[in-house]
This record gives structure tokens, sequence and C-alpha cells, in this order.
């Protein structure tokens, strides 16, 4: 009977808002506590307390900032385009969100198991970049429209190298299914045979994110807060929501690109033990305390540094190693013949 | 269920085309266009072509339009004086957009797909190919050669692009990093004996260091060539330094 109804087209709606609801709910809440992490990991790393006087440990902090957020009164300004400057972090915050379908948490577990799974999330992060464009020009101030083409330059240019870190993934892999990719790390995590590449991609997903050393979209000490300087209440914590949201993408992606997605390190008994899922999350939190370990420690970029880092270094570097992947695997006859549904 | 959808999205795509044309700010223009891409990446996906609707999201909306949308907002447009042009271009706008629609009917009325489609074997892809290694498997074999003229064709175009925009005009000051890493703290800290209690202020109120800015700096940062260069302070010249020397 139940599974009848789950073949209706009412039933395939309702069981997809359930899955997606699955996946969403967790993420939200992880939002709301990595704003309070990155409190106390960044307070614990400057010798301070950080938030710790909501709750234990500070822990409702991160619900306090959300009434705070909403119960504020949202600020137009008088020359802003009033439809674009209300959709831009709608834009920021959705496409954070519809990424996650094709995030795969185990095996053939993901909302949309799909062949072009890591296409899909290329597309869904060069879009991003609207959202910011979006609120710098509907703002009609100058700040913040230095900030959206700031992050528009910043953004197009590091995609091009994590689009060169994936291919040379895919190359490794044989199949643009992210459940492919992760089996394909059965036996060693692509960290390991790609270590180079590894960091390349870490460190575009701290700029394709706008995140220190790279935040300079918002450097406060040029340009106030760039892009989302006129933004204010549930506005602003939508773009905040969106930032953190994609941090968690990013650190998604390189867990299942670079670090075996929900493969335990070895596959051997005490290991396996633990379900995929929770390998999946310890390897996004790690991730995600790096990105937080890095803001506490490295300086803001210079503007023309970042570029230069991008286009001089990263671009044909990653390029290098693209064409060395594909004439070891070629050479060594591990090429796969991928592309079997 | 499947044609509900198509409808849906070929109507969005053909309104937001028409906004695209008939939007009175530029900006929204190209935020319609935006629309009409993703409307198109629909009805690829309708059509089971996922590789091709995620390369035109990828390629046009994450990349192009992203460019575009970047110099249109920077463009200072005139609302009123934009209107003055329509009544001067509208003929040759019409003229020009007739003859594409003459053309595409054209085109489209004698349209017929090859008869013997099927028994050309590279075109039936191996069952069980998904459709991107379909379309790799022809794209890099037999049509290898087209495929790399269209790079080399879009080489020329970034190679054109680059040589338009390049000025070896010096544009500010200039860091070169690797000469920023060879320098030593010997090269670039002066350590002086001053008199106790005197401080500099009797020499000028700062010290310049023993060679020029021109010798110290990089050579190509702005205002630094090579015959412009003066020679080094001799040594033992006076050290007294202004903000005018």
């Amino acid at each position: 009977m139940a599974h009848f109804f789950l073949h209706t087209l009412i039933g395939q709606v309702i069981l997809t808002v359930l899955e997606a609801l699955a996946v969403l709910v967790p993420l939200l809440l992880g939002v709301a506590y990595l704003t309070l992490a990155e409190r106390k990991v960044m307070a614990a790393m400057q010798l301070r307390k950080g938030p710790n006087v909501n709750g234990p440990f500070g822990l409702l902090q991160a619900f306090a900032d959300a009434i705070k957020m909403i119960t504020k009164e949202t600020v137009i300004p008088s020359g802003a385009n009033r439809v674009l400057f209300l959709f831009a972090p709608f834009l920021t915050f959705s496409l954070a969100m519809v990424a996650w379908a094709v995030i795969p948490t185990n095996n053939g577990w993901a909302v949309a198991n799909i062949n072009v799974g890591i296409l899909y999330l290329l597309a869904i992060s060069s879009l991003g970049v609207y959202g910011i464009l979006i609120a710098g020009w509907a703002s009609n101030s100058k700040y913040a429209f230095l900030g959206g083409l700031r992050s528009a330059a910043q953004m197009v240019s590091y995609e091009v190298s994590i689009g060169l870190v994936i291919v040379s993934v895919l190359l490794a892999v044989g199949s643009l299914n992210l459940n492919d990719i992760v089996l394909a790390q059965r036996h060693v995590w692509f960290c390991l045979p790609m270590f180079p590449m590894f960091i390349v991609f870490f460190i575009s997903a701290l700029a394709e994110t706008n995140r220190a050393p790279f935040d300079l979209p918002e450097g406060e000490s040029e340009l106030v807060a760039g892009f989302f300087v006129e933004y204010s209440a549930l506005a602003f914590g939508l773009f905040f929501l969106g930032e953190y949201a994609n941090m968690f993408l990013m650190s998604g992606m390189v867990s299942i690109l670079f670090l075996g997605g929900w493969l335990p390190p070895v596959g051997i008994a005490p290991f396996t033990w633990i379900p995929g899922p929770l390998w999946l999350i310890a390897k996004i939190l790690f991730c995600l305390f790096v990105f937080i370990w890095v803001r506490a420690t490295f300086p803001r970029y210079r503007y023309d540094q970042l570029m230069r880092l991008g286009w001089k270094v990263f671009l044909p570097f990653s390029l290098v190693w693209m064409v060395l992947t594909a004439g070891f695997l070629l050479a060594t006859g591990l090429l796969p013949q991928g592309g079997a549904s | 269920m499947t044609q509900i959808v198509f409808y849906v999205f070929a109507t969005v795509l053909v309104l937001s085309a028409g906004m695209v044309v008939s939007a009175r700010n530029p900006v929204h223009s190209v935020l319609f266009l935006i629309l009409a891409f993703f409307n198109a990446a629909g009805l690829f996906l309708i059509a089971g072509a996922e590789f091709l609707a995620m390369i035109l999201v990828i390629v046009y909306v994450g990349a192009v339009a992203v460019l575009f949308l970047f110099v249109v907002m920077m463009l200072d447009v005139r609302f009123t004086r934009m209107r003055e042009g329509l009544q001067r271009y509208a003929p040759f706008g019409a003229a020009v957009g007739g003859v594409l629609f003459a053309e595409l009917a054209l085109a489209f009325g004698h349209w017929r797909i090859a008869q013997n489609i099927a028994d050309v074997p590279h075109l039936v892809p191996a069952p069980g190919r998904t459709n991107t290694a379909a379309l790799g498997d022809v794209l890099y074999t037999h049509y290898v050669f087209p495929f790399e003229a269209c790079g080399i064709v879009l080489l020329v175009a970034m190679i054109g692009a680059i040589v338009l925009t390049l000025r070896e005009r010096p544009m500010g000051r200039r860091q070169n990093i690797d000469r920023q890493h060879e320098r030593t703290a010997a090269e670039s800290v002066e350590m002086m004996a001053l008199p106790l209690g005197q401080g500099v202020a009797e020499l000028g109120g700062f010290r310049r260091p023993d060679k020029s800015y021109y010798v110290a700096s990089v050579p190509g940062s702005y205002g630094v060539t090579a015959d412009a260069v003066p020679q080094a302070a001799p040594a033992g010249d006076d050290r007294k330094g202004g903000l005018g020397q």
C-alpha cells in the first residue's frame, strides 16, 4: 500500500520534500552552530573566551543572533532598486541550498543521484556570484558596487582553476556522477595521489566563498562591509546564512572529491562500524575547522596579489597537472573506461 | 507531465527573451537573458541532454553573462537619449531582424533529419553509454579536427582581446614578486649610528638610504626607465635629506 502510494505523483512529491528536509534541516542547524563555532574557535586561537553568556558554553548564542536578525527593521535605501535589492539575498541563500540535492551522504543516498552531478555543483557554485553582483548594483552605493565587482572578478578567476582541478579528478574516475567519484576512492583517497590539486582546490574554495584571506569583496578596511553594506535585518541574515552554507558546500565538495566522501580511511573492522554519513560529516567538520583556522591565521591578500595567484600560479599549475594526470593514466593503462550508466 | 513542464519552460523562455529587448534598463535586460539561458537549459534537460544543459549554465550563465552584467552595470546609460536613438535606428534594426527571421524560416522550412542516421556506425552510441560519454566518443574521434579548430578560433579571439587591451604604459607601482623574495634584510634596512640624545632632527628629520629611490626600486615600476636612472649618490655624500629631494 505504502509502496504503491510512493509511485504516484503526489507520493513522489511528498517523498522528495521529505528528502529535501532531511538534508536541509541538519544543514541549517549546522550553519547556525558554525557561526558559533567560528567565534569560539577563533576566540580560543586568540586566547579569548568567545560568546559564553547565553546558555551553557554560549550554545544559545546562535539562536539569540537569529532572533535579533529577524526582529530588526529592514532598511531599504531610497535610491536602491527594491526588487533586485531583496532578490539578491534570496538568490544567494537558495543557491546555497539547492546544491545539496546531489551530495551523496552514503552509497546511493542522494536526493538526486544524477549522471552529471559534479557539473551541477560547478554550475550552481558559478551562479553564486549573481547574488553578490546584483546586491552590489541594486544597493546604489559605491562601496557595495566595488565589493560586487571585486567579487565577480575573483569568483570567475578561481572557478577556472576549480574547473581544471575537477577535470583531473574526473580523469581518474571516468564518471561525472558524485557517487562514482566517491566509490573510485575505495583504495586510496584522491588527496594522497593528487595532493597538490587538493591544496589548490582548497585555496580556490576559500576564494570562491569569499572567506579570509580572500574576503576582499567585504574588506572592512577598504569597503566598510563590501557588497552587503546597505543590508540589514533578515536580508543581511540571508546573506550571512548563504555564506556559511556555501562554506558547508565547499567543504562537502572537498570531502567528496579528495577525502573519500562517506568512506572510512581504511575498509577494516573498527572503521567500518561507524556509518558512512558520520564519516562524511566528520570530514566536512574538519574542512570547516581549517576554514576557520585559516581565517584566524592569515592576513588579507591585496587585490592584485589575489589575481596573480589565481591566474599566474593556480591556472598554469592545475593545467600542467591535468596534462600530467592524463599522461600518467594513459601510460600506465589505468585510464578508466567509464561512461556506463 | 513532461509536456506541461516543456510548455512552462518554453513560455518563460519566449517571454524573457522578449523582455531582453524590451526592458528599459539594460541591467534588467541582462538578467532576463540569464533567465532565458536557464529555461533553455531546462529544455535541454527535458530532451535528455543533461550534459548540454549543465554546460549551458556553466559557460553562458556562470561566465559569459557575469562579464556581460559586469560591463553593463558600469555603463552610464541615459534613458532619454536611448529613446532618441530608437527613432533613428528602428528601421535598420527591423531590416536586420527581418532578414534573420526570413533566413531562419527558410532553414526550418527545409529542415530534414537524415534518413539513414541509424546506419552511420559512429553516430549510434554503444548501449549503456551515458550521453556525456557518447558525446565524448564522437567529439574526440571522428570530429576531432573540427573540435580542435573551434579551440584554435577561441584561442585567436583570446589573444586578440589581450593584444587590444594590453598597454605597455606604466600603471602605478607594480610589485615584482621575485625581486621581493630576493630582498634581504641587509639591502632593505640600514642601521645607523646616531649621536645619543640628539635624534635625527638636525639631519633634516629623516635620513635617506644610501642608494637613491631609482636605484633601490624595481625596474619597470612607475616612472623608472632604464635610461632615466641617475647614478647612485657617491659614498660620503651628505646624508641630509628631505621630502623635497
